[in-house]
């Protein structure tokens, strides 16, 4: 087991066994988080910072407490509050940053290859926290670590991502990762939001809930992003709910032991029932815990131990 | 880079009288045995820690409870590394708040090991107090550790490396000084 990367820009570049060892380390820095100081000096006196050009909450709070964690220094900030409002280039405000003896950045963007990007010039490790419509690699390292403890395994599963694909860089890095590990993989959604072209990056496309959601293991809802519902990827939310939300109905259908699955921000009764959303079934939560230990795994492997030559 | 086997300093019959020893030690100083747990650094001293335990029981019959440390987050000694260490989990399921430790690993050496498990111990909690065993002490330390309990002193050069063998991992019990080899 080793990890030799420099950055976390996706899923995608990594290996099996790379995977592993994150989602192995994470399993063994869970525990710190119940402990009564929530605190270990692995990363004693590195700094790091939180570039957010988009809104979060999980992923930026989560990724700040991970650092903490490990005794990291960690400062975070959002676009409004940077100098990108008088108009800096992201490039110039990367590179002030680096002056000030970053050891990391964790950057969100709304530009898909941001990451990539600061990785061609850039000192420090650069952590993707989401990208566009590309990629958003802790997520789907979290989701694969919640589904193997629940399940205990992740190949032979058959998991069934719904609803905005298209636009889901969430889906995307879950794709990759659950092929990897041999998991199956259905997309399931309107076809204007799951175009059949998506079957490329290896999964399978059906566009009947009812039907997919009947042997499913895992059940993974995705946000229908109202806010991008001006462009009519769907006649109506109503339509969208008739079809594609997961109702105590449709859930009745699948697999006994079959979890719930949403990476966050819920739209009540939309995506998801409530009574759903908050039954025994979802891991939602357990999700958001997992966060915490697979951002300090990520971080770990990056940072710490011997700085030494790395490719990527 | 090949090891070659210098000496064999001790075999399983001297290793089973020196275990015989220490739990005879560790129940004479610990009037209060119910208030003893073991806490056993990975990986060998683990085996260690769980050896005493039951010596323990067979001797007094107590049950004293052994849990497991990974230090890896608490080293400072990261550079001397060729690879990143990989971090295991720490397993004590229960609390060290005011018990007597016993803490075990396998070889004192510098010393900055056991510096690392105790600063982990007490994020953990306030112990009473912390013993510590080693199955070997083979002297150079670079920090103020003594053992309380020791299975052998072994007094050796910096160049040479101390093996402990043990059944539960390696097959047999045996103490071995190896050097490395394939020079000259």
């Amino acid at each position: 087991m080793s990890f030799n990367k420099k950055h976390l820009l996706g899923i995608q570049h990594l290996t099996k066994p790379e995977i592993l060892t994150i989602l192995d380390t994470a399993e063994s820095l869970k525990e710190i988080s119940k402990r009564e100081v929530k605190k270990v000096p692995a990363l004693r006196g590195k700094t790091i910072i939180n570039l957010f050009f988009e809104p979060s909450t999980r992923t930026r709070s989560s990724f700040e407490l991970a650092a903490k964690r490990l005794s990291a220094d960690i400062s975070s900030f959002s676009k409004a509050s940077s100098s990108t409002v008088k108009g800096e280039t992201l490039k110039d405000t990367v590179l002030n940053l680096e002056a000030m003896q970053t050891d990391a950045l964790i950057i969100r963007h709304s530009a898909s290859g941001t990451p990539h990007f600061l990785s061609t010039f850039c000192r420090s490790h650069i952590i993707n926290a989401g990208d566009g419509t590309h990629e958003h690699p802790t997520q789907a390292l979290l989701d694969a670590f919640t589904i193997r403890e629940e399940k205990g395994k992740l190949k032979g599963l058959k998991v069934i991502i719904v609803g905005d694909i298209l636009h889901s860089r969430v889906a995307r890095s879950n794709i990759f990762l659950l092929n990897k590990m041999g998991a199956k993989v259905v997309l399931v959604g309107p076809p204007a939001l799951v175009p059949p072209q998506m079957a490329r990056l290896g999964a399978q496309v059906d566009y009947n809930m009812d039907r997919a959601v009947k042997d499913a293991d895992v059940i993974m809802m995705l946000r229908i992003q109202l806010e991008r519902q001006q462009k009519n990827f769907f006649p109506s939310v109503r339509e969208y709910r008739s079809l594609f939300s997961l109702t105590p109905k449709r859930f009745e259908t699948a697999r006994k032991n079959a979890i719930i699955m949403h990476p966050g921000p819920i739209n009540r009764d939309v995506e998801i029932s409530t009574q759903l959303a908050d039954s025994l079934k979802s891991v939602i939560l357990k999700q958001v815990e997992n966060g915490i230990a697979i951002r300090m795994a990520v971080l770990y492997l990056l940072l710490g131990g011997k700085e030494r030559d790395v490719t990527d | 880079m090949k090891e070659k086997i210098k000496a064999r300093v001790m075999d399983s019959k001297k290793i089973k009288r020196a275990f015989n020893r220490m739990a005879t030690e560790i129940t004479e100083k610990n009037r209060d045995l119910n208030n003893l747990v073991i806490i056993g650094i990975r990986t060998r001293g683990v085996h260690i820690a769980k050896r005493i335990s039951k010596l323990i029981k067979e001797y007094d019959n107590v049950e004293v409870p052994v849990g497991i440390l990974d230090i890896t987050l608490y080293r400072d000694d990261f550079s001397e590394l060729e690879d990143k260490h990989i971090v295991k989990k720490t397993e004590i399921n229960f609390s060290i708040e005011n018990k007597d430790v016993l803490l075990v690993d396998d070889v004192l050496f510098t010393g900055r090991t056991i510096r690392a498990a105790m600063d982990s111990l007490i994020d953990l909690g306030r112990p009473k107090t912390i013993q510590l065993l080693v199955f070997i002490d083979r002297g150079h330390k670079e920090l103020p550790i003594r053992p309380d309990y020791t299975g052998k002193s072994l007094p050796t050069s910096r160049r040479e490396q101390v093996k402990v063998k043990l059944k539960e991992i390696d097959k047999k019990d045996e103490v071995l000084i190896t050097e490395p080899g394939g020079i000259g």
